[in-house]
């Protein structure tokens, strides 16, 4: 019997064996939800991909997006469980299971995007039988299904331990407090492997978990690279950049920290994991996504400042319908979405406790400045109604036109908000882990719109096709949703089954944490101190 | 042999003639007017106005000049398309025409995406005419559906030609949906040509062959033939100071020569 601390014995292994009636609902309607998506997709299947919006020369819509999305999301396990692991960040510990069950799962969901899209997914296996090396699907396809046993692999080394934890610990007696079904036994015994927690296993699990963790972040790299290559390879304006390949990675990694803040905080209110995931975690993490942020922003402002300072006759075009051509609307919103997380997560821990003295920084002056920008927007974006087209006159007399009218309704509403946001501050300040769920779902939103904005601004803005509008149809609508309720459910079953909290591995972070506060640093000579501080340390 | 076309625009009044020809020659299928409407016609060669968009129009009303622009597949000695084809449907053969299997095509529409002249075309749902005429055959032959599409032959109003071979299915062929399709210059009646030279126990020569768009042209505006022979036509005319192709900038070395209006 493998020992266990009776603190997480409580919190992590004994809610697996208890299932309430809001497991059942949750999972009843991400269930709903899937079936009507499989009922799309085998109409879809019958009846042809015209189902879709997709049309010539828009050959990639909603279903592409998603792809890109869902794997971009996946990048999230490798950052915590891979690039920490090999940097020592101990307080990754916790949230390395939810990290690499988001990986996994957004893998399943986004190889599933790709078969969705086919015309003939029924001839997938050409693409082994008869592949071309040549093209950037085939470097997809093999990049992918290596980043997917890796992380599959990756999830399930951690996870063995746990499973022999849960072997022993389960009982098949109906009225015992840890019954399990036979079938649930059996998953267990046959996942520990024989795990018994004797010294040459433990070291064999830790050399095996130190080579996968090094084999996983080049290839995590290379996912999403070659992605972006799919677009970059082409001479598609708009696409056919250098830029692409960091770009899309930095965006995978930003996006999946997003998601990983999300699911974790879902598990950890669903189960009262808050011991666990505390908001240490919450703060290094928050730092990380600021650092993606601003490299995020850093590649949207030079992709597109090369495009606006090219000025070619078919890239312009392209870049216009975002800036202000019908892609506008989501274009911004992607900007202002980025902007509001980055406010979000950095504002409230600059501002000084005092500062809720201070009136500018109570909600209610938000509340009024938000309704004053909603007004402003609201009339900017309607048809003139009498009142303001009077005012509108009374501007034009004062030799304003309209386009400078609109502009300064523009700049007024940023005012506003810069009002709004000073104005929750301090509430997002006393408040760390609602301010960061918040960063996080825009951050999630603003980044599928990301790749919206590149796939479809340049796929409806072809050379010698004319100009094309792509909406999608409720079949694109209805698969993207149970794309998601898949996503779902599959986080929903697996921490049924496992929990949620790496239990060795947050057992072993405590070992050494223990150990750690008992050694003594001594205090350095002084002549030694002299060199440190010309040369650092440094030999 | 390297086949190639050219199109002296001059010559050309738009009449469209090449590509109705087109249609009859390759099946290709017709859409529903509300999935045209949606850009979903299939046009292997395409007639259409330059400046296609609006907001590249230069000039002021009335002193704005539209030309029209007939285009097939350039059937490009540096193809786009086949680089990315993941599954090699698509690909250019010894004479450097670029073809199509639709017995092979995944219906990724990468290559649709990766083609900058927007000459490939999606089934995005099955072709109309097929189910029409496979009803139709199939109560004639009393056999039931869904038949598959390799084994029907055409009715005496389509044309009955095809390139089909092991897991191959090519030119007018009846295509299933989800497949792409495109121009391959009649690739079929290069067959035909080349089999006939055979039955009658001779060399097969360059001119023997044309698409039919060449064939059918009302301005007499198409030329066709080998681009390997310093002599044929088509050479000729390639060194034309009026020869042009389009999208010269894009690095695919079209074999459909232009030849600039006067
Ligand atoms: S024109 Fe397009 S389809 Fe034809 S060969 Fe060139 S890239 Fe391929
Ligand atoms: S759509 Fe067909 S021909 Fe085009 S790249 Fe995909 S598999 Fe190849």
């Amino acid at each position: 019997m493998l020992k266990v601390d009776h603190r997480d014995k409580e919190k992590l292994i004994d809610p697996l064996f208890r299932t309430g009636p809001r497991f059942q609902l949750a999972a009843l309607a991400f269930l709903a939800v899937i079936g009507w998506g499989v009922y799309m997709y085998l109409r879809q299947l019958i009846l042809g991909l015209g189902e879709t919006g997709m049309t010539r020369p828009t050959y990639w819509g909603v279903y592409m997006v998603n792809f890109i999305f869902f794997i971009g999301i996946s990048h999230a396990g490798t950052l915590i469980s891979a690039i920490l692991r090999v940097t020592g960040a101990e307080w990754r510990r916790p949230i390395t299971r939810v990290a690499e069950a988001v990986t996994a799962f957004a893998l399943v969901v986004g190889t599933l995007q790709i078969i969705v899209d086919m015309g003939r997914p029924d001839r997938l296996i050409f693409v082994i039988l008869h592949g071309r090396l040549q093209s950037p699907i085939l470097w997809d396809v093999v990049s992918v299904t290596a980043y997917f046993l890796g992380s599959v692999t990756y999830l399930y080394l951690p996870l063995m331990p746990d499973a022999a934890i849960l072997r022993d610990y389960c009982t098949d007696a109906p009225a015992g407090r840890l019954y399990a079904p036979a079938w649930q036994r059996t998953l267990y015994t046959v996942l520990a492997l024989g795990w018994r927690g004797t010294r040459a296993q433990w070291e064999r699990l830790e050399k095996a978990i130190a080579v996968m963790a090094v084999f996983i972040i080049p290839v995590a790299v290379s996912v999403h690279t070659i992605i972006s290559w799919i677009l970059a390879t082409t001479v598609q304006p708009g696409w056919h950049s250098s830029i692409f390949g960091p770009y899309f990675v930095a965006g995978a990694i930003f996006s999946g920290i997003g998601a990983l803040f999300i699911a974790m905080t879902a598990v950890r209110k669903v189960l009262g994991l808050e011991q666990y995931i505390a908001e240490r975690q919450y703060r290094n993490l928050g730092l990380l996504f600021v650092t993606m942020n601003a490299i995020w922003a850093y590649f949207t402002y030079a992709e597109h400042l090369s495009i606006a300072a090219g000025q070619q006759t078919e890239e312009f075009p392209v870049l216009a319908s975002k800036l202000w051509g019908e892609f506008a609307p989501g274009f911004w919103a992607m900007i202002g979405l980025m902007v509001v997380a980055f406010w979000v997560l950095v504002v409230p821990k600059l501002l000084p406790a005092s500062a809720a003295r201070v009136p500018v920084f109570r909600p209610r002056y938000a509340l009024a400045s938000a309704s004053v920008a909603a007004v402003t927007g609201f009339v900017l974006v309607s048809s003139q109604p009498a009142p303001v087209s009077l005012v509108l006159a009374a501007a034009e007399r004062a030799a304003l036109t309209e386009p400078a009218i609109r502009t300064l309704g523009w700049a007024f509403i940023a005012l506003l908000m810069i009002g709004v946001g000073l104005g929750v501050s301090p509430w997002l300040k006393a408040r760390p882990v609602t301010a960061s769920v918040i960063a996080a779902a825009c951050v999630v939103v603003g980044m599928w719109l990301e790749r919206w904005n590149i796939i479809v601004p340049t796929m409806t803005h072809p050379r010698l096709i004319p100009y094309a509008v792509y909406q999608p149809t409720l079949t694109e609508v209805s698969l993207t949703a149970a794309s998601l309720a898949l996503f779902g459910l599959m986080f929903l079953v697996f921490f049924k089954l496992f929990p949620a909290v790496s239990i060795w591995e947050v057992a072993e972070g405590r070992v050494i944490e223990e150990a750690q506060s008992k050694i003594v640093i001594p205090a350095p000579e002084p002549s030694e101190m002299k060199r440190l501080r010309r040369w650092g340390t440094r030999h | 042999m390297r086949w190639s076309m050219v199109i002296d625009l001059d010559k050309c009044v738009a009449c469209q003639g090449c590509s109705i020809a087109c249609r009859f020659e390759n099946n290709t299928p017709a859409v529903k007017p509300s999935e045209a409407l949606k850009g979903r016609a299939v046009r292997w060669n395409d007639v259409f106005p330059m400046p296609i968009n609006p907001t590249e129009v230069t000039g002021e009303y009335p002193n704005v000049q539209t030309r029209y622009l007939t285009r097939p597949c350039m059937h490009c000695d540096n193809p786009p398309c086949i680089k990315v084809c993941p599954v090699q449907a698509t690909f250019k053969d010894e004479e450097g025409l670029v073809r199509q299997n639709y017995a092979r095509c995944i219906g990724c529409r990468f290559c649709t995406v990766a083609c900058p002249y927007g000459v490939r075309y999606f089934n995005w749902h099955v072709p109309e005419w097929s189910v029409e005429t496979l009803h139709d055959f199939a109560w004639q032959n009393r056999t039931s559906l869904p038949l598959p599409a390799t084994s029907v032959p055409a009715p005496e109003y389509a044309n009955p030609d095809r390139i089909e071979g092991e897991g191959d299915l090519e030119g007018p062929a009846i295509r299933p949906k989800g497949v792409v399709e495109k121009c391959t210059f009649c690739v079929h009646r290069l067959q035909k040509a080349r089999a006939r030279a055979e039955a009658e126990g001779r060399a097969f020569r360059a001119d023997e062959y044309v698409p039919a768009c060449v064939q059918t042209c009302t301005g007499k505006a198409r030329f066709f033939g080998d681009l390997d022979d310093p002599r044929s036509t088509v050479s000729l005319l390639a060194k034309s100071p009026r020869a042009f192709r389009l999208l010269e900038d894009v690095g695919t070395h079209p074999k459909v020569i232009y030849l600039r209006e006067w």
